[in-house]
């Protein structure tokens, strides 16, 4: 065996503003013609997996849903099972929160998918404890924060008793759920599905270290990339698992051109289109915790002081830390870079494409990163549905194939086989 | 009581309906399911029925998969035939199985439909293990507000919400999404759902016919599963149906009454043909020879293959309960 393989996931573009609608070739987010696509050019391009996220409220800002990123996704599974009837090798990987179902549920709906699809089946395990998402569910939001990451382990060994159970009794007891009965299926064609976990805290990667197949990190440069790898491999051993138990696969963004000068011009332009005027005065409000709209997105930035006990924006993570503190930063880089005005700054600030050039040197960059143990692989987060993937699979792919890094076909029928992973 | 030479299911058109219901057992694959709905679809049939619950079969019987799971895996390769799986109420989130179907109706371009059920066992309750088994009485009384919320957010998302105004950039137009505010006596939620109306806005609502179901049955049935030991119980069945959508202030001629087809039950062709029934479900499987025996009679009427499965009952496609309430 020669060099380290790449393993490549495909999220498919949705509800964040990394995702651009107001290209002319923006297509419908939802029609399932647009996953069809997307999901066929992923196979076609050989990648381990489809990728699918979960949001279970719609995000609000300043108390009214948030109208400028795109909105609105089908059922993470339904859409999933669709897949698997178009596609034949391709796997099938969906977020679905543990804090809003029961495992004895989750864990059939899973396993009916793993069966319906010969074993393709993955599984992003996220646990959230917001009131806000609360409101949707008979249970509102009970869970305590720092429950967490009890409730994730909790219903993971639920399911996996259930999932490999052999329709035997299970009697389950834990801090949060007790239930007894049998399973309705037997164990899947991979086992049980492929589990990804994605949490960075240190919580989350011990996590991950003890139970995950695969893991989304957003770790950029090399050096970054390399220190998490250490790190969550590291911790490997503890739970007796072995380093290549885990796919570690970092989200990237990417710009494609025949010439770099070419590939330069594209990512600037959708990184223009990604941070249209009205949102980066949504992205300012976010920091400043109040109301920027009387601000002009082409002129300076407010000179009033950000509200740092408020948040104003529901339904995503907020990653700011001290409000004050980042406006402060932001007002000397501004400055720093000739006077930036709001949206040049919120573009300056807000992540850059990971991977910008020719498809030959995208996949140059790529392969170094994986060779140098910065990561497995990538989940590539294309800014287009539903063609946003065309272009890579047509070139870029070929390329790393050429490298000697990446498979030239499917290997096995099941995503453990694309993954290298042994069955539970 | 018969009644011959009256036409056939009043102010549905000409059509006897034929449903088949099958279950979610046998060797789980793809394979399997798909050979079953594709000799459905080869019989002529209108819609498949998934029976399902949590109830896990006898290890010795095949293992059951998830119905939803089944309807979507089935659906883009299956063209023509409605798809309607059962979703039970008493353990699931009205919000999970909103979308469920709402997508299913998407996958299938617009042939989804949901059995309505609830979960009657001790058994099931401790697969959950949150709350013990009820009387049918209140498994109803919460089905009820189950399906209000699960319908009232298919209308949460009004058809051209989503308008890509690149000269304010918003993608969406949020006058035209809305909270539902439900507050029952058994939960509340919220909403807008997190997916858009889909191609029927309301996927057919099935409900199997029983005493504490007629709250149920009148408010929101489509389509309403009888059982009848003869034709004079088949046309009582189908008329306390009427009378109770009659009485939710509803058009009974929009509600279809199909008679569930057993061996000791009512000759299903004689039960369409005097009018005791809109149509029939089978419960042993496709039966081609049936729907002949209908098509001979002049008692079906062709479908365009492209037909959603509210188009193949005749229902209109509905208004939104929001745009209207609000304009």
């Amino acid at each position: 065996m020669s060099k380290k393989q790449i393993h490549l996931a495909a999220h498919f573009p949705g509800v964040n503003n990394t995702t651009v609608w107001s290209d002319p070739e923006s297509g419908s987010q939802t029609d399932f013609a647009s996953f069809v696509h997307f999901a066929r050019t992923a196979e076609r391009g050989l990648f381990d997996f489809l990728f699918l996220a979960e949001g279970l409220r719609l995000r609000e800002h300043r108390g009214k849903i948030h109208d400028l990123d795109v909105v609105g996704r089908p059922d993470t599974l339904t859409v999933l099972n669709a897949i698997a009837a178009v596609t034949e090798h391709l796997g099938l990987g969906g977020t679905i929160n543990t804090t809003f179902n029961e495992p004895y549920e989750l864990a059939r709906q899973f396993a009916s998918l793993d069966h319906l699809s010969g074993g393709r089946a993955a599984w992003n395990l996220v646990t959230s404890s917001d009131a806000f998402t609360g409101e949707n569910f008979r249970r509102g939001g009970f869970l305590k924060p720092e429950e967490r990451y009890d409730r994730a382990q909790e219903i993971l060994d639920a399911a996996t008793a259930l999932w490999l159970s052999d329709r035997e009794p299970v009697k389950f007891e834990s801090a949060q759920f007790t239930f007894a009965g049998r399973f309705t299926l037997p164990p899947t064609p991979q086992g049980h599905p492929v589990l990804i976990q994605s949490g960075d805290s240190n919580e989350g990667r011990e996590f991950g270290a003890r139970t995950a197949d695969a893991i989304f990190s957003r770790h950029g440069t090399i050096a970054a990339g390399q220190a998490f790898y250490q790190d969550l491999k590291g911790r490997m051993p503890r739970y007796g698992r072995r380093p290549e138990e885990i796919t570690i696969l970092p989200a990237t963004t990417f710009a494609l051109g025949d010439t770099e000068a070419e590939a330069q011009e594209n990512a600037e332009r959708v990184r223009r289109e990604q941070v249209s005027p009205q949102t980066a005065i949504a992205f300012l409000e976010q920091v400043w915790g109040r109301d920027l709209s009387a601000y002009d997105p082409d002129g300076p930035l407010p000179d009033v002081e950000p509200d740092a006990g408020a948040t104003i924006t529901r339904g995503r993570v907020r990653h700011e830390k001290d409000p004050v503190a980042v406006a402060t930063a932001w007002r000397e880089l501004a400055a720093a870079k000739g006077g930036l005005s709001i949206r040049e700054l919120i573009i300056e600030t807000t992540a850059r494409q990971s991977f910008v050039g020719t498809p030959k040197q995208v996949a140059a960059q790529m392969d170094e990163y994986v060779q140098q143990d910065a990561s497995d692989g990538f989940i590539l987060v294309p800014h287009l549905v539903p063609g946003g993937l065309d272009e890579f699979v047509d070139k870029v792919i070929p390329e790393l194939q050429d490298l000697g890094s990446f498979r030239t076909a499917y290997t096995g029928p099941t995503l453990r086989d694309h993954l290298g992973l042994e069955r539970p | 009581m018969t009644r011959p030479g009256v036409a056939v299911g009043e102010g549905m058109g000409a059509h006897a309906y034929v449903a088949v219901e099958l279950g979610t057992g046998g060797e789980p694959s793809a394979a399997h399911h798909l050979a079953g709905v594709r000799a459905v679809a080869h019989s002529g049939a209108d819609l498949v029925l998934w029976a399902d619950s949590f109830v896990p079969p006898d290890p010795a019987e095949p293992p059951t998969l998830d119905a939803v799971a089944i309807a979507a895996r089935v659906a883009p390769v299956v063209p023509g035939i409605g798809l309607v799986p059962t979703v039970t109420v008493t353990h699931t989130e009205p919000f999970h199985i909103s979308k469920a179907i709402a997508t299913l109706d998407l996958v299938s371009q617009g042939r989804a439909g949901w059995q309505v059920a609830v979960s009657r066992t001790e058994e099931e309750a401790l697969l959950f293990g949150r709350k013990p088994a009820a009387p049918p009485a209140l498994l109803w009384q919460e089905a009820a507000e189950a399906v209000e919320v699960v319908v009232r957010l298919w209308d949460s998302w009004e058809d051209d919400a989503v308008i890509r105004d690149v000269a304010t950039g918003r993608y969406v137009d949020r006058d035209r999404l809305h909270y539902i505010d439900f507050v029952g006596e058994f939960f509340s939620v919220k909403g807008p759902s997190i997916t858009p109306r889909s191609p029927q806005a309301h996927p057919l609502v099935v409900v199997r016919d029983e005493p504490d179901a007629l709250p149920v049955v009148a408010r929101w049935a489509d389509v309403v599963r009888v059982a009848a030991p003869d034709l004079a119980a088949a046309h009582t069945a189908r008329e306390q149906v009427r009378a109770v959508v009659t009485g939710a202030g509803r058009d009974p001629d929009a509600v279809a009454v199909l008679l569930d087809v057993t061996p000791e039950g009512p000759d299903p062709v004689e039960a369409v043909r005097v009018g005791a029934a809109d149509g029939v479900t089978l419960l042993g499987g496709p039966d081609a020879a049936l729907v002949a025996r209908l098509d001979e009679l002049g008692l079906r009427r062709p479908v365009a293959g492209s037909a959603t499965l509210r188009e193949r009952f005749g229902l209109p496609r509905p208004a939104n309960f929001f745009a209207e309430a609000h304009r």
